[in-house]
């Protein structure tokens, strides 16, 4: 048995589980845990299985465009990384934006947190939750009876509607098309829900689908495209000409009321269907709030959403910034992302190296210079591992600490920081969920907590948008149409060497982007992402990361079937993609259980 | 009324030949026009965004890097039914909801193209991180743009050479002859994956 420094007794002694690929999350990650005589968790790892080398492509190239590249990192927050990267180029080169790129910006932000909080929750986690199979056997009258007790303002509540809906999965399900929900464990007793719940959230699954169609039409209209909406150093690449009827890619009267209507039906469906439906699932899965991990302990927010443009101080950010260590919720640490004494990488458990073991670079001085080896305990060969070998290398992800301590990162970590600092939005929000599903504060450091602190979250980053299109257009009538500045477009206008950073709140938590530029061209680029945060492996000093922390201690009804395991790693809503690379043996998709 | 065509390129154009299908629309728009049915898209590696696209479609046609075991280069033509089977095959997908659960998404929701037709090139070299198509497998566009040509007359709709619209692809600075021209060298760069998985190189 060993203890943390961060608190956690491992123990290898029981039955190794290995959950390879973990699925329905973006990118390749590999999960092995022990579990104890009574099926508990005791000991977790976590290994993402893909190299990251997206510093290593942008040098040489024109900091510019650097915003094209990361986009294509990450098959979901594209946009989220364009932001970052833009902003870390303009803070190297002392760029400042119009008011209205600021607006403008931060309502795409806030859309794209809409809209991956509304896709994670019904079309990557809620089967973690629910069980559609189950849909089959409910009654669509009390379906019915059940949707408009949790939410009388839901248009969408009839027997029939549901009756037509439980047939449509019927029919899908019975051409053997189960496609979608595949790979489920749906008799496993870790699903609670009763036959009504399970078709009222799975017919919220089709509305979902339908709606963040819709969501993403925002990124068209600003970015000129999705995917891969076009981004600009200085500000929007969108004109705005509100006069003009058919200029093309110009922001006029039609298409601001398309983002107003827009706006609309994600507020309409955050307050009608998905914070009903968190609260009423929550309440059949209260009893089970296992997997808090770091959230009680050490928890890591950079803040984003400035009130006004190139103003990152933290009172004039909506999503708030601190740091949390050692559970005291009484101190909120500001955080410094150039501070070289806070944040930093670690390699000595990742298959990189730095030269010297045990050090930590901050990311400006960050090298990704990779190291692929295997422990001496591992089980396996080098192209079939049975079993990693913690105690030596064993993940492509760095481990990136803040003042050496491992954090979480992501809405339940902002929505901690926020509750903390007394933000008044969050609060109430969240002293009004507590009293719904009748828990204690406690109760939010759990999986179901994330779960529901992005539920929230989506919720008030749907009325931020609404507050940031009025001051657009408010600003718009006002007579400033302006939503770039090029005075230092021109590379000749730059200094010769220039360092810089970019923040955001990306949906999964704190994304940061540190560039140096010397010459015009990009000489040292790094990304420390949200999962590699959560995902990150131990440190020097033994500390588990977010993912690790969050499995330990939790029961498994089942060890062959990793319901739990998913449940919780899916509730970071985790992206391997970006945090690292890619590898597939034979294309396997389908996750294997193996229980040693 | 013609039918509504979208010719999508997938994959992700940072590792080497995963970007053949997104190379393809490029070389598509840039030597030929269509009319206003026939929408051109580079879908990269997204997945549920691709959902407008597909609803708006009546016809699919979709250029990607697909493992079928082949000689590098080869092309592989799959229609209607076997397209799905096959795109769940593939050995790369830097998605868990792959362009397979797109259209079995679709498929639920009623709206997916009735014709689909999938052109496939077998990758030669995928885990080089910031490379370009291999030659072997850059040769293979415009053989692959010949059967979407071919088929889209069949279909009724002729393509016009000249320039065609643009405005759903790839940001000029990361189109295939700038991303590749503007490479760091391999000093400056790493550029190997990971070992287990590099036969012959581990």
């Amino acid at each position: 048995m060993t203890m943390t420094p961060n608190g956690y007794d491992l123990d290898t002694t029981g039955r190794r589980i290995v959950v390879d690929p973990v699925t329905r999350i973006e990118g390749h990650m590999r999960c092995e845990v022990n579990v104890d005589d009574e099926g508990v968790i005791r000991n977790a790892v976590s290994t993402g299985t893909m190299w990251r080398g997206l510093e290593v492509i942008l040098k040489g190239r024109d900091p510019r465009d650097a915003w094209a590249f990361t986009e294509r990192i990450c098959g979901v927050c594209t946009g989220t990384h364009a932001l970052t990267s833009v902003r870390a180029v303009e803070d190297a080169l002392g760029i400042t934006i119009p008011d209205n790129a600021n607006s403008i910006r931060n309502i795409m932000q806030l859309n794209l947190q809409v809209h991956d909080h509304i896709v994670h929750f019904y079309h990557l986690h809620a089967l973690d939750w629910v069980n559609p199979v189950n849909a089959l056997r409910a009654d669509p009258k009390a379906t019915s009876e059940l949707q408009q007790a949790v939410s009388p303002s839901h248009p969408l509540s009839s027997p029939g509607y549901f009756r037509d809906v439980q047939n449509r999965l019927r029919k899908f399900v019975e051409s053997g098309q189960l496609g979608l929900f595949k790979n489920g464990y749906w008799d496993n007793p870790a699903y609670k829900l009763p036959p009504e719940a399970d078709l009222m959230a799975t017919t919220h699954y089709l509305e979902a689908l339908d709606l963040q169609k819709e969501i993403v039409k925002v990124h068209t209209i600003f970015g000129g495209k999705n995917p891969h909406p076009n981004w600009l150093v200085g500000g929007v690449p969108c004109p705005i000409n509100v006069h003009s009827t058919g200029a093309v890619g110009a922001i006029n009267m039609e298409r601001l009321n398309m983002v107003s209507s827009i706006i609309d039906l994600c507020n309409e469906f955050n307050r009608n269907v998905y914070l009903p439906d968190v609260i009423a699932i929550g309440g059949f899965y209260k009893g089970w709030l296992h997997g808090g991990g770091l959230s009680s302990k050490s928890v890591l927010a950079y803040g984003d959403i400035p009130e006004h443009p190139n103003d990152f101080s933290p009172g004039q950010l909506y999503l708030p910034r601190g740091a949390i260590i050692n559970g005291n919720l009484g101190e909120v640490h500001d955080v410094d992302v150039r501070d070289p004494e806070q944040v930093q990488e670690f390699v000595d458990h990742s298959w990189y190296e730095y030269g010297t073991p045990g050090q930590g670079l901050h990311p400006w001085d960050g090298v990704t210079e990779p190291r692929f080896e295997l422990g001496p305990n591992l089980k396996g060969t080098r192209t079939n591992i049975k079993q990693i070998d913690e105690a030596a290398k064993y993940s492509w992800i760095k481990a990136p600490r803040w003042r050496g301590h491992a954090m979480e990162v992501g809405p339940l970590a902002r929505y901690v920081v926020g509750y903390a600092k007394g933000h008044e939005d969050i609060r109430n929000q969240v002293d009004g969920l507590l009293r719904a599903l009748d828990v204690p504060f406690d109760a939010v450091f759990s999986t179901l907590g994330r779960t529901a602190a992005r539920a929230l979250e989506s919720e008030y980053c749907g009325r931020l948008q609404k507050y940031f299109f009025d001051k657009l257009v408010q600003n718009i009538k006002n007579g400033d149409e302006s939503t770039a500045n090029i005075a230092k477009w021109d590379p000749s206008t730059w200094p010769r060497e220039a360092k810089g950073v970019g923040m955001t709140e990306a949906p999964r938590g704190a994304l940061g982007h540190w560039i140096k530029v010397k010459d015009g061209r990009i000489e040292n680029y790094q990304c420390v992402v949200p999962t590699t945060w959560n995902g990150s492996p131990r440190d020097t000093a033994g500390n588990i990361g977010a993912f690790e922390a969050s499995l330990m201690n939790t029961p498994m009804e089942r060890p062959d079937e990793p319901v739990e395991i998913l449940r919780t790693l899916h509730s970071f809503d985790p992206c391997l993609a970006c945090s690292t690379h890619v590898m597939s043996p034979e294309g396997a998709e389908l996750t294997t259980v193996k229980v040693r | 009324m013609p039918p509504r065509v979208l010719i999508l390129g997938i994959g992700n154009v940072l590792w080497a030949d995963e970007g053949f299908g997104v190379r393809c629309v490029e070389r598509l728009a840039a030597r030929w026009s269509f009319p206003d049915c026939v929408t051109l898209l580079d879908g990269g590696t997204q997945g549920l965004y691709l959902l407008p696209f597909l609803e708006d479609a009546d016809r699919l046609i979709v250029f990607d890097a697909v493992d079928y075991g082949l000689a590098p280069g080869m092309l592989k033509i799959v229609e209607d039914d076997a397209v799905p089977a096959f795109m769940g095959a593939r050995k790369m997908s830097l998605h868990q909801t792959g362009f397979q659960d797109v259209i079995a998404t679709a498929q639920l929701m009623g709206y997916c193209p009735e014709r689909l037709l999938l052109i496939g090139c077998q990758p030669e070299e995928l885990e080089d991180y910031g490379g370009g198509l291999r030659d072997v497998v850059a040769a293979r566009i415009d053989p692959a743009i010949a059967v979407a040509l071919e088929r889209l007359r069949g279909w009724g709709i002729e393509a016009r050479a000249g320039q065609g619209d643009e405005r759903l692809l790839a940001d000029a600075a990361i189109r295939q002859d700038a991303y590749e021209a503007g490479r760091p060298s391999e000093e400056a760069a790493c550029r190997v994956g990971d070992a287990r998985f590099l036969p012959g190189r581990g």
